[in-house]
């Protein structure tokens, strides 16, 4: 037991978790940059996100434990950061939300039009639900994946994913639930 | 049937294929019997695909530069110890630093020819990421590193000596950008092709070779491009593929 411990920490030294670290990290960043194109609908504000992650994650990277998921820490890294933008922009950030929902294209349209009405109908997600969906419809994560991701408990997941999906289903079918987002603006 | 009531959670369950086969089949006869449950059920299985659709390109996206490995990796504290144990082991030469001022031309091959194996020390062991930008992205290696070096590249391809373009990175250089061209033969032996550029020609230079802690060096200037071949491989073989070098890019 103790010289399994022991020889552990020989090994921890001899092979720097920084370089472990990296070359995991690396391989996260093109889900990483996925993940939060759809969260921010704005590919040079996924970028800044993904970057502040990366910041994050390497003063942090003592935090993370080598062996465990490290795509899981870094998504939950990216979580925090963006609940925190959203927060901290919250004021300004409504204008331009009421926009690209306003801005919504007719739904018979071509196929590069549906992406952008997907887009707009996502940002109109409450941000918990918009989560909630990605990490399970993009990510293909489990829900026990997605709650340790989001630190809720998996209960909260499932009806953030019922709603979520159920909301924006209505909203790109032009369905009445689609008023409250209206009445926002 | 079973006696089972299918519930909101499987319902969702069974749009992301969560459910045993058993049960999916179950909640599947439950389906055929409510239009409207089937319905929702459809669109959620639409949104999964459609969000795949629109956001999967994003994973083959090239990464921006603040995003590649170099931008960030460098703040890496024991990355730096490790950068700054290989330059110690390879500039802690006896012989030929000690001739590195004598001419000024001799002394700028003799930096390329350190700052090469000094890189090559550093990349070259890496196993996951020995490289920015793969061989699977030539043109787009080529393209980039031109771009950044202000001239414009070759990469030369060394199959006929058993060597197989890795991919390549930028690395700082003296007085600006260099670019480092990883090859790797069957058995995992790597060798590092190494350029930088001047702002003036030098003329050409004949190789010149320099050694040490199992790291060899072929240098040569060529114009105002510099290049140092790099590796483990006995003296013999590294000049066999340095000539190969050569001869591409002079054809």
């Amino acid at each position: 037991m103790l010289r399994g411990q022991v020889l552990r920490r020989q090994k921890q030294v001899k092979r720097p978790v920084s370089d472990v670290f990296a070359a995991q990290a690396m391989q996260c960043i093109p889900r990483l940059r996925r993940y939060a194109r759809a969260l921010t609908g704005d590919a040079s504000a996924a970028d800044d996100l993904v970057q502040d992650v990366l910041e994050r994650a390497l003063v942090k990277q003592s935090l993370w434990r080598e062996g465990t998921d490290l795509r899981a820490w870094l998504f939950t890294v990216m979580h925090n950061v963006f609940v925190n933008q959203v927060r901290s922009a919250a004021a300004s950030r409504t204008v331009p939300m009421d926009d690209a929902v306003a801005d919504l294209p007719q739904p018979q349209s071509t196929d590069r039009l549906e992406i952008r009405d997907l887009d707009a109908a996502l940002q109109a997600l409450p941000e918990e639900q918009r989560a909630v969906l990605l990490l399970v419809g993009l990510e293909q994560m489990t829900y026990d994946e997605a709650a340790r991701v989001l630190e809720v408990p998996i209960g909260t997941v499932m009806s953030r994913l019922s709603r979520g999906r159920e909301r924006l289903r209505r909203l790109m079918q032009g369905l009445p639930d689609a008023a409250p987002l209206k009445a926002v603006k | 049937m079973s006696g089972h009531p299918v519930n909101e959670t499987e319902l969702q369950a069974y749009v992301d294929g969560r459910l045993s086969a058993a049960r999916a089949a179950e909640v599947a006869q439950y389906l055929a019997q409510h239009d409207d449950d089937a319905q929702r059920v459809a669109a959620y299985r639409r949104q999964n695909e459609a969000l795949q659709a629109a956001f999967d390109p994003v994973l083959a996206e090239p990464l921006p530069a603040r995003l590649q490995p170099g931008a960030w990796r460098l703040r890496f504290p024991l990355q730096r110890y490790a950068i700054a144990a290989a330059l110690m082991a390879v500039s802690g030469l006896a012989g030929w630093q000690l001739h590195a001022y004598v001419a000024a031309e001799r002394a700028q091959s003799v930096y390329l020819a350190r700052v090469a194996a000094v890189a090559h020390a550093v990349y070259s062991p890496e196993v996951r990421h020995p490289v920015e930008v793969g061989a699977d992205q030539e043109a787009h290696l080529v393209g980039w590193l031109s771009k950044r070096l202000g001239t414009s590249l070759k990469i030369p391809h060394l199959a006929a000596q058993g060597f197989s373009l890795v991919g390549g990175r930028l690395l700082p250089g003296e007085r600006g950008p260099a670019a480092q061209f990883m090859y790797q033969d069957i058995k995992g032996q790597r060798l590092t092709l190494y350029v930088r550029v001047s702002s003036e020609a030098r003329g050409q230079t004949a190789f010149r070779f320099a050694q040490e802690n199992g790291v060899g060096v072929f240098y040569w200037l060529d114009g105002r491009l510099g290049y140092a071949l790099s590796g483990e491989a006995d003296r013999g073989e590294l000049l066999r593929v340095a000539d190969a070098v050569y001869r591409q890019l002079n054809p």
